[in-house]
């Protein structure tokens, strides 16, 4: 690290609108919080980076007052703020966005703007002053949303936009907001982004807390890495790397994963003019072959019908016409249990809907795809010594973080339970492995253990489909690349075969006729 | 068959109807009002038991007619802050507490009454609130003598509609308690504690619910006895629904269920017992699960209600 890279707190220009002053939390053993101290500018956007439990949220809730700090003092303009009080800190021109919104549904986007904005005792709600202020906000921040629907009406993108146009309405000078990209597409990403910069203009200060390197590249001034609840680096922008950022965050230098060279094997399951209706989407005459030792990525607009791939290779719906063959068997009576039977380790979207059941123990999560393998079960009753045991060997070999295998699942992060789905689908070692957003919502670290122990399971000659909405992803890890686009499948292309252009107009569904699909097979 | 639809033209079939509904107009709201802030109150039956035992028992000691409806309220919001105590803060199941208080409320009702009253065999009669016709609105046919020719606690229900649907949809405190049912962290990140917000519906529900039951005592009936509520504060409950929270169609709902409780009795004597009663006694409610099918499919439920909310956690 060079000098020149790194910026002292509040460098920008007259005294800072925020300073945070060897603020430190515990929970119990834990400390989230270590002597953080760092001060924001007006007019500057200060992002906060790092991994999932790093620390991040446990800040940003002691800066709103959700919890109180065990040490140090927050100050914003110079005035020091009561600690445990959010009304303090919205008064004193704090305004958070919340990762999960902090919307009602049934009220319209003028009634949640209000909420709170006038003393509970008022006899009336003044709609028309709330109407003409929010008119005004509209204008001057290009924040278009019409105060008279109803929440439940509007795109995540415009509940994100009522969230900020809250946060202005009760003069906020200092935003925050966390992991504010998550449920947005790339292009309200960009929509959001303008409205950042076209704040800051304005001379509102901005932290901004993500865990994406290009996000964090592209909006803020100033990076501030948390790791382990401590402030492990602080850096200008322009003055550092995505992956300096990176190994800040992780502790650890990062490389992409290099796949190496595998010549395919065999044909582990091939799809011939499939078609199918189902909850999850359809297929319409969709065509592929899986080989041992290649990785298959599936590009496309999420609910294009790659939730029905993956539900039929994951046994839960039938081809409608056309046939699905498994390790060069037609299959008959194709069930969940039936894929499980044919060698199919399954990798589910949503890993806390789907993938675990939350309140159940680790132990019988991990076992609760095979409990009737004679390892777990005999005449009815279940072994839970060897259950245990068995959970305690992926939390040993994939390195999760968990207290002990009868812990309930819901109390570990994105990471660790998918770093135990991970290892329950790899366990008997699948010949054909169905990776759906395998990496979605994890951090750069967990990213990297998925992604190489995918690659270790293609060198041991598993058929892996990988289903991603993250091209980057795709582009990364795939031997072939197909593109899926309203149930339609593109014909493959080889690694480097199409350009990212390319790709992306099969995906917004251009170029997928028969010819093109003829072509190839 | 004609005389069956002549009784629909009747002052008196309508004025029945609005006294019949006049206490689950009461209740209805009161449960409205905690399900709106996202707490289901199921010891609406007990309170309205206590609350109708307060009142009485306050005019029989002596008591003023009003200041009996005011410790029937008072003793249903002790009854909503023990409620409320263990459901918001403690976030205990609401279901359980519900029927707890039921149950307690019921039964300590009960006990209060042998102590208060050791030696009778009936309950003792009270001067109950008197019918008090507005003028000239009263002289309207069919209308004029069924609502504006009531108890005054008839009155009082109806405002205490208007009341209800002005708060909540009119006043910043109604907006927070709707914003409380359906996403508390909203009303957190607006600096307004849930659990005030929540504590004080469930109390002011409480008390509504209790003069509800003060009602029969104090105004349809002038004495007090056991199993007196007979399941209303269960049908008020099905009422809410039916009214998909919403005060004016809660109100409507009252209505129409009282009206066919009024029905049905003026269709037992003109059958003259041809049928058996207890037919006629199901029919309001088999009509009222009908139009519960018709109309609560497309209910949108107060999406926080029954969820307990824990400051910080998210």
């Amino acid at each position: 690290m060079t000098d020149e890279a790194t910026t002292t707190s509040g460098a920008q220009a007259g005294t800072p609108v925020l300073r945070l002053s060897g603020i430190t939390k515990r929970f119990g053993p834990l400390v989230a919080n270590n002597a953080i101290s760092f001060a924001l500018g007006r007019g500057e956007v200060v992002a906060l980076l790092g991994e999932n439990g790093a620390g991040k949220t446990t800040l940003m809730n002691i800066l709103f007052g959700h919890y109180v700090a065990d040490e140090g003092t927050v100050e914003v303009f110079g005035d020091r703020l009561p600690p445990g009080d959010p009304h303090a800190a919205l008064e004193a021109g704090i305004g958070m966005v919340h990762q999960h919104f902090t919307l009602a549904d049934n009220m319209t986007v003028l009634e949640n703007i209000a909420l709170g904005t006038q003393p509970v005792w008022s006899l009336r709600l003044d709609r028309g002053r709330a109407r003409a202020r929010i008119a005004e906000l509209s204008a001057d921040f290009g924040l278009a949303v019409d105060p008279g629907r109803l929440v439940s009406a509007l795109s995540v993108g415009e509940r994100q936009r009522v969230e900020i146009l809250k946060a202005l309405y009760r003069d906020a000078r200092i935003l925050i907001l966390d992991e504010p990209t998550a449920v947005l597409t790339p292009a309200e990403t960009e929509a959001l982004f303008a409205t950042l910069r076209m704040l800051v203009a304005k001379g509102l200060s901005i932290i901004f807390i993500s865990h994406k390197l290009n996000e964090v590249m592209a909006v803020s001034d100033r990076v501030l890495v948390l790791r382990g609840g401590r402030l492990a680096g602080e850096r200008a922008t322009a003055g550092t790397t995505r992956q300096e950022l990176a190994a800040l965050m992780v502790g650890r230098e990062v490389a992409p994963p290099q796949p190496a060279p595998v010549e395919p094997g065999a044909v582990l399951a091939r799809l011939s003019g499939v078609s199918l209706r189902s909850d999850a989407g359809r297929l319409d005459d969709v065509t592929l072959d899986l080989r041992g030792g290649e990785i298959v990525g599936l590009a496309g607009v999420s609910g294009n019908g790659q939730a029905a791939l993956a539900a039929l290779l994951a046994g839960m719906v039938a081809p409608a016409s056309g046939s699905l063959e498994i390790g060069g068997r037609p299959v008959t009576s194709w069930t969940p249990r039936a894929a499980l039977a044919a060698g199919v380790g399954r990798i589910p979207e949503n890993r806390h809907a789907v993938g675990t059941i939350g309140d159940m123990s680790v132990a019988e999560n991990v076992i609760s795809e095979r409990y009737r393998d004679a390892r777990f079960s005999s005449r009815g009753f279940l072994d839970w010594s060897a259950a245990r045991g068995f959970a305690q060997s992926i939390v040993d070999a994939y390195d999760v973080k968990c207290p002990s295998p009868d812990a309930r699942i819901r109390l570990l992060s994105g990471g660790n339970m998918q770093k135990l789905i991970l290892g329950r689908a790899l366990d008997p070692d699948p010949s054909l492995i169905l990776a759906n957003q395998p990496t979605r919502g994890l951090d750069v670290g967990a990213v990297s253990y998925v992604h190489e122990r995918l690659l270790e399971a293609r060198g041991r000659g598993a058929a892996i489909l990988l289903i991603s909405e993250d091209l980057d992803e795709i582009l990364t890890l795939s031997d072939r690349i197909v593109v899926m686009s309203r149930g339609r499948l593109s014909a493959p292309s080889a690694r480097g075969e199409r350009s990212v252009a390319e790709l992306g107009e099969l995906m917004a569904g251009h170029g997928l006729d028969a010819g093109e699909r003829g072509h190839a097979a | 068959m004609m005389e069956a639809f002549d009784i629909l033209l009747t002052a008196s079939f309508w004025v029945a109807a609005i006294r019949i509904a006049s206490p689950l107009i009461f209740a209805t709201m009161g449960e409205l009002i905690c399900e709106r802030a996202g707490v289901l109150n199921l010891g609406i039956e007990g309170i309205m038991v206590a609350g109708a035992f307060a009142g009485w028992v306050t005019v029989y000691a002596g008591g003023d007619l009003w200041f009996g409806v005011l410790v029937a309220a008072l003793a249903g919001a002790a009854f909503g802050l023990l409620h409320a105590t263990l459901t918001v803060p403690l976030g205990l199941s609401q279901h359980v507490v519900g029927i707890g208080i039921t149950l307690l409320a019921t039964s300590l009702t009960y006990f209060t009454y042998r102590i208060v009253l050791p030696e009778v065999t009936s309950p003792p009669k009270i001067e109950a609130f008197q019918p008090l016709p507005i003028p000239v609105l009263s002289d309207i046919p069919v209308v004029g003598p069924a609502l504006f020719a009531q108890t005054p606690l008839t009155y009082l229900a109806f405002v205490v509609v208007a009341l209800t649907a002005w708060i909540l949809y009119r006043t910043p405190l109604g907006l927070a308690v709707r914003a409380a049912g359906e996403n508390p962290a909203a009303v957190e990140a607006q600096g307004i504690s849930v659990a005030v917000i929540r504590i004080g519906a469930v109390m002011a529900g409480s008390a509504l619910m209790a003069i509800g039951g003060a009602f029969l005592t104090m105004s349809a009936f002038n004495s007090f006895f056991f199993e007196m509520i007979n399941g209303r504060g269960w049908i008020c409950i099905a009422l809410v629904v039916f009214g998909s929270w919403r005060p004016g169609k809660a109100l409507l709902g009252a209505i129409l269920f009282a009206a066919f409780d009024a029905y049905q009795i003026r269709l037992q004597q003109l059958t003259g017992g041809a049928i058996p009663y207890q037919i006629f006694l199901m029919m309001p409610y088999v009509l009222s699960i009908l139009a519960l099918i018709l109309v609560a499919r497309r209910a949108t439920y107060p999406k926080a209600l029954m969820i307990p909310y824990q400051k910080g956690e998210r």
